[in-house]
């Protein structure tokens, strides 16, 4: 549901108003079911054996692929592959033909960049791969008509067609990143497997979900539960029923637990172990804000955030880890960050330090985890329209939407699908990584 | 009733935590309390989509349009909508009582599964229009010309348009219960001190039975009230001593009123549910049972004429019960004696005490005896959690059956639990649960 800016402004009246005066004018963003899960045609660039395996692969998958834009009308995907560039003055060659293409975009449409991280080994090499950077934030900036751009940096060694690789290339290219937009994700390993059932992709495996009952947490199951995962819904025992319904609706089991009582991971190991449950994997979703500017700031509010967004955090999984056989074999963690976390915002000193300090504490879960095949990863949405954004001062809120490339806020499942992708046995080599899902939020990185 | 067919058993529970009247839940209907509190339970032992055999449920201040309040709110659930439904209603036993019909059910093999639940809502209570004013309603709605309409409508006087509130009181006495209860109170020279310090002692049990996790699975939180809002964990004899008395100060034979808001139960709104089964249902839906209902008894007294206390026939209730089944009242584990007041649960020990009215209201030889009292109301009752009338039932039965398994657990050894409940108009229902 668009919010009523967005309403009007898509109206007549409202769309020969805002074009008139440069008004912001949001676009539709499809989501999943609104279009195939990959627009074509599919043009895919760059000249390296990298760009032709993927070109082959996706040709084999039954998509429209072409290697030129040549006299096509219209483009659904553009593959950058710049994978073996040598120096900045390699770029131009693959990136220029793209400019004839940007008016022909399709609505919705999707670039995405794969490209290598700069390693500190060669300087010419590294400022080739940093520019690649540079130039698909500032592509994103251009996109219009509820297109998005991001990249994939794969590290040295790791071939393409790793399986991280390609779920990442999927997740991109669908209508599932919506909301994902001027991003990069790093695959950093060859680990993971292989998507079979891509109508299912979680079939088969167990997620828990903190903060479950209600808005991004109900959207985060709810799209689990349609990509066929099990479910252990956890909440706060007031918000016992709601969550006990939402279980209901999704066949899935209740947990009523206050993550920040004392004993509350044993608790849950004991259930989990009670009812014989091996999580696959875990979404740390379960958070609180208490927003005050740090002059007003009380020991209360400050402790409170504190406590349930970071510290419950590092306590729920040192005790899922001590609890023998409660986690499968590769376990998936994905927490909860903000872009608040990343780039700090006005009256939330409280919020912003537990946010930053879940981006480093994935880092450091992630690698504990790998020795256990697991991953450990974040996701920092932008503006979300949820309830607790719902409550926002109209003017401050009405600011934070078009701050954005995408000029409106994201939905709960767009924060949801960004859970999905990571959780999925294909993101196996994505680890301590932060994936922002804020539409390109002018804030931060 | 040991020969029965076969065992009902209880399986588990869930209820909603009991608000105070006028609290959380009001405005929200006894059908959306009974709803709240069968979704948790759906949800707890995974019963989408389930058939049941039969759902019984009743409230006690029921509106004239929830006529099958019981089935209307299991079609608001996500479970079968071929589940069968009956509404039951026996005042403060209507809990108890649906729990005794599902297991009787149960082990007749009338049915395999069950539900046996109860709600109430002080806060959303018929009000009614006066009985002259429905006469001259019916009247003009049956009137045949605008003419006699008119006529008919033209009978209202003003008196008859006041609204009529539920009684509170006996309808055969015009006492209130809590007036009734203070009478028997004095008879049986049940103390101030006495009463406040089992008030006391339930909201100490209750908030330690929160905090220990004991009610995590049987409390589903709702409306941002996850405990029972009438706990209070940091009361004291203090507290409770410097309240005012309610009832029995306008009765002569009271000489020392002792019934304070403190030692009576508050009017709640809530709702509980119990889910029973067979064994084999249980089995093929993987639960565990907690318990089995053994047998019920119910009696009633002739307050009316002054010849018993209002809140004592469960007095007479369980003697029958334990001879039925060849018990002492000491070979009981667990006894939880629903708290309407404090007085009443005191003037029930009392009375088992003593030698006299085991002989001539009994007819028995002897006193029935003392309890352990440290097997009283283990996990808190009534006077802390609050008393919504049709919902205490299946909060005492659910309750009960969790401690005698866990009981059962760490002893290795069979538990036995009395579960007894007085209600209005002098009646009483009660229960005998072992540990399976």
């Amino acid at each position: 549901m668009a919010d009523a800016y967005t309403r009007f402004v898509r109206s007549a009246p409202g769309a020969l108003i805002a074009k008139r005066t440069g008004l912001p004018r949001p676009a539709f963003l499809p989501r999943r079911g609104d279009r195939p899960d990959v627009l074509g045609p599919v043009v895919v660039l760059g000249a390296s054996a990298g760009a032709d395996d993927i070109a082959h692969r996706l040709l084999e998958a039954g998509l429209d692929v072409r290697r030129r834009f040549d006299e096509l009308r219209s483009v659904g995907s553009v593959l950058v592959v710049l994978d073996e560039i040598a120096a900045p003055a390699d770029l131009g060659l693959t990136l220029l033909p793209m400019t004839s293409a940007m008016r022909r975009l399709a609505p919705g449409a999707r670039i995405v960049t794969i490209s290598r991280p700069a390693t500190g080994e060669d300087p010419a090499r590294d400022a080739a791969r940093g520019a690649v950077e540079g130039f698909l934030r500032s592509l994103a900036h251009e996109m219009r008509g509820g297109g998005t751009a991001n990249g994939i940096q794969v590290t040295d060694g790791v071939p393409l067609d790793a399986p991280g690789v390609t779920g990442a290339l999927r997740f991109l290219l669908s209508p599932r990143s919506a909301y994902v937009h001027g991003q990069f994700l790093t695959v950093s390993s060859a680990d993971g497997t292989a998507t079979e059932d891509r109508a299912a992709p979680l079939a088969g495996r167990t997620v828990l979900i903190t903060g479950a009952a209600r808005g991004i947490g109900a959207a985060i199951a709810r799209t689990l539960a349609a990509d066929g995962a099990r479910l252990v819904l956890l909440d706060v025992p007031a918000a016992g029923t709601d969550l006990a319904r939402l279980a209901n609706e999704l066949r899935a089991v209740p947990v009523q637990l206050d993550v920040t009582s004392s004993g509350a991971g044993k608790r849950l190991v004991a259930q989990l172990r009670e009812r014989g449950l091996v999580l696959d994997g875990i979404v740390l979703n379960a958070g609180i804000t208490r927003d005050k500017l740090f002059a007003n700031m009380s020991a209360d509010r400050w402790e409170s955030v504190l406590a349930v967004n970071t510290t419950s955090q590092i306590t729920m999984m040192q005790d899922l880890l001590a609890g023998e056989g409660v986690l499968g074999t590769q376990p998936r963690v994905v927490s909860l960050a903000s872009t608040s976390g990343i780039a700090g915002n006005r009256g939330q000193t409280n919020y912003g330090a537990s946010k930053a300090g879940i981006i480093a504490f994935v880092d450091a879960l992630a690698a504990r985890l790998e020795s256990h095949g697991g991953t450990a990863n974040a996701i920092a949405p932008g503006f979300i329209e949820t309830e607790m954004t719902a409550k926002m001062p109209a003017l401050t809120r009405e600011v934070a939407r078009r701050v954005s490339s995408l000029q409106q806020g994201g939905l709960p499942v767009d924060v949801a699908e960004a859970a999905a992708f990571l959780l999925s046995a294909e993101a196996g080599g994505i680890r301590g990584e932060t994936l922002r899902v804020c539409g390109q939020n002018i804030v931060g990185k | 009733m040991n020969d029965s067919p076969r065992d009902a058993l209880i399986l588990g529970g869930n209820r909603i935590p009991f608000a105070r009247s006028g609290g959380p839940y009001a405005g929200i209907s006894n059908q959306d309390l009974l709803t709240a509190s069968l979704d948790g339970l759906v949800a707890r032992y995974g019963l989408q989509g389930e058939k049941l055999g039969e759902i019984a449920g009743g409230a006690v201040l029921k509106l004239a349009r929830d006529l099958n309040l019981t089935r209307e709110s299991a079609l608001s659930t996500p479970l079968d909508p071929r589940t069968p439904a009956i509404d039951m209603s026996k005042a403060c036993a209507t809990g108890l009582e649906t729990v005794v019909h599902i297991s009787n059910r149960i082990r007749l093999q009338q049915i395999d599964s069950g539900i046996a639940a109860g709600v109430d809502s002080a806060s959303d209570s018929p009000i009614e229009v006066t009985p002259a004013l429905r006469r001259i309603l019916h009247r003009a709605f049956a009137a045949k010309t605008p003419m006699q309409r008119l006529k008919a409508l033209s009978a209202i006087r003003p008196a008859d348009l006041a609204p009529v509130p539920p009684r509170n009181g006996e309808p055969r006495t015009g006492l209130s219960m809590g007036e009734h209860m203070a009478l028997t109170a004095a008879e049986w020279g049940i103390t101030r001190q006495a009463q406040d310090e089992l008030a006391l002692a339930s909201h100490q049990k209750l908030a330690a039975a929160y905090d220990d996790g004991f009610f995590d699975d049987l409390v589903t939180g709702y409306r941002g009230l996850a405990r029972d809002q009438n706990l209070r964990p940091d009361s004291t004899l203090e507290k409770l001593g410097g309240l005012k008395p309610v009832f029995g100060v306008k009765s002569p034979q009271v000489t020392e009123p002792s019934m304070t808001a403190g030692n009576s139960t508050p009017l709640s709104d809530g709702a509980s549910s119990v889910l029973l089964g067979s064994a084999e249902w249980a089995q093929q839906h993987g639960l565990t049972p907690l318990a089995r209902v053994v047998d019920a008894r119910t009696a009633a007294v002739d307050f009316a004429h002054g010849a018993e206390g209002l809140l004592m026939a469960p007095a007479y209730a369980v003697p029958e019960l334990l001879d039925a089944n060849g018990l002492e009242l000491q070979d009981l584990d667990l006894y939880e004696i629903h708290e309407a007041f404090a007085s009443t649960v005191l003037a029930h020990l009392a009375a088992w005490e003593s030698e006299e009215f085991c002989r001539d209201r009994l007819g028995r030889d002897r006193a029935l005896g003392q309890i352990d009292r440290s097997r009283l109301n283990v996990a808190g009752s009534s006077l802390a959690a609050g008393h919504p009338f049709a919902a205490t039932g299946g909060r005492l039965v659910a309750t009960l059956a969790k401690l005698l398994h866990q009981r059962a657990q760490e002893t290795g050894e069979v538990q036995r639990g009395l579960i007894s409940v007085c209600a209005a108009a002098g009646q009483g229902t009660v229960a005998l649960l072992e540990s399976v």
